[in-house]
């Protein structure tokens, strides 16, 4: 309750401020998005199961969101940034698939 | 069909090298089959505020049988306890255990549930257990703040992200690569629309020459062709001339007069008789006497006095008839007559037939 209660906090604030996006984050901030989305999915599949930890899924939160960035950041440099930030969203797709569809298994039992 | 046999779960875990938000190992998955269990809530000490409710909510079969039985019964509770944390998914059996407890132990509010643990067992080790739990649950531990804040800053981004993408039409997030790549494109692409303009524009300009000169040209051979055709006395003429009349004059005074005309300037001329037909005088015009009175010109037949209009200078072509020994001289000591008479417009209306040269080409 209190989580979805800062998720729209969070939403709020970007809605009130409209900030732009700095020039610098323009090609990470949508991967570091996906990550998050990925880490809090885990995180809900993780409460929804019994076996959540708050250390375990601030430090995945996290280091999800850094190890996206770094890995554009890596591609950006090795001139390979289009196809590498396409492989992270592939992969983080392919895991918010299992999250989702592991949640979806607790809420309908199907 | 249960959760292990479907996709996803055991897949998706070890999969990828990034860390599972929130999730144990897959050992400490293994030990809580389906379900909350109360023995991995006691492993941490700080649960979030979902996990306490399910703990207090588990140790509400401990402590039912306790209460209608009151302190009889407390032999046996480790099995009971046993026997509920065993069979804790079947219903049956622990209702058989609780019969007092028409709740399912899931449904059970915790406080009923602590308020008797506190007054009836407040020596049993669970009660401080539950009570740091809630503690817990009212102040959250630093983790939890960081969980409330990276939630605020994720739906934060999430929108600014939402918005600027929006936002913009793609250009501005385009990488430099790509955008050198279009700039270059687009600047090959106007140096070739520039090449085109010049190209179109020199034959734009070698058109509108090639019309002007066209103009020109045309305008010359009218020009020409209206010279030619009075010459030739395909179209009519006027200007301003002398109108002479003869009278009882043979073929040769018509020549004579003619001739003397056209040596003195005049440019256009024709012939009439009294009849009202009028021939047009050109280059090979004859003039023959006629059998029986009159000339034959150009195979007409005219009869006198003649009238013979003759467009040129009239204070040239007047003195030019009257020198002395002059075609007026000769015709009256024929005994014709001759006059004359000055006209500032005189319309030559007659004319001739255009004629093919059938032999004759130009040489260049």
């Amino acid at each position: 309750m209190i989580a979805v209660l800062a998720l729209l906090v969070g939403v709020l604030l970007g809605i009130v401020f409209h900030p732009s996006v700095p020039q610098e984050l323009v090609p990470y901030l949508p991967i570091a998005v996906v990550a998050a989305l990925d880490a809090v999915f885990g995180g809900l599949r993780a409460k929804l199961d019994g076996i959540f930890d708050d250390k375990q899924f601030v430090i995945s939160f996290i280091s999800n969101v850094l190890v996206s960035g770094l890995i554009v950041y890596l591609g950006d440099q090795l001139g390979v940034g289009p196809q590498l930030s396409t492989g992270v969203v592939v992969v983080l797709g392919v895991r918010i698939f299992g999250n989702v569809a592991a949640i979806r298994r607790h809420l309908f039992r199907a | 069909m249960t959760d292990r046999d479907d996709n996803g779960r055991d897949q998706t875990t070890p999969g990828f090298g990034l860390p599972t938000a929130g999730r144990q190992p897959p050992a400490a998955e293994g030990a809580a089959p389906s379900g909350p269990a109360v023995e991995e809530e006691t492993a941490y000490p700080v649960p979030p505020g979902g996990a306490v409710e399910e703990a207090t909510a588990h140790l509400v079969p401990e402590e039912k049988p306790a209460d209608p039985v009151a302190d009889v019964d407390l032999a046996p509770e480790p099995t009971v306890e046993l026997l509920a944390r065993s069979t804790r998914e079947s219903e049956p059996v622990a209702e058989e255990i609780s019969p007092t407890s028409p709740d399912s132990p899931m449904s059970d509010t915790p406080e009923p549930a602590t308020r008797e643990s506190d007054l009836d067992r407040g020596a049993v080790p669970a009660a401080p257990e539950v009570a740091d739990k809630r503690a817990g649950l009212k102040r959250p531990a630093p983790a939890g703040t960081l969980i409330w804040v990276l939630l605020a800053l994720f739906g934060f981004t999430l929108v600014v992200q939402l918005r600027s993408n929006d936002a913009d039409s793609g250009l501005s997030t385009m990488r430099q690569e790509d955008l050198v790549q279009i700039l270059s494109d687009l600047e090959a692409r106007d140096s070739r629309l520039n090449s085109d303009i010049e190209a179109l524009e020199r034959s734009r300009q070698q058109l509108t020459s090639g019309v002007a000169g066209r103009e020109a040209a045309l305008e010359e051979a009218n020009k020409r062709s209206q010279e030619l055709g009075l010459l030739a006395g395909t179209i009519a003429g006027r200007g301003p001339g002398l109108e002479i009349v003869l009278a009882k004059v043979k073929a040769s005074d018509v020549l004579n007069t003619v001739q003397e005309l056209r040596g003195s300037g005049g440019e256009v001329m024709q012939i009439g008789g009294a009849e009202g037909t009028a021939v047009r005088i050109v280059a090979s015009t004859y003039f023959v006497d006629a059998a029986g009175g009159g000339i034959i010109a150009d195979g007409e037949r005219l009869t006198g006095p003649f009238r013979i209009l003759v467009v040129g200078s009239p204070d040239t072509m007047r003195p030019a008839l009257q020198i002395p020994g002059g075609v007026v001289a000769s015709v009256k000591s024929d005994g014709g007559s001759v006059t004359m008479d000055s006209r500032s417009m005189v319309e030559v209306t007659a004319v001739r037939k255009a004629t093919a040269l059938q032999y004759a080409r130009p040489v260049s």
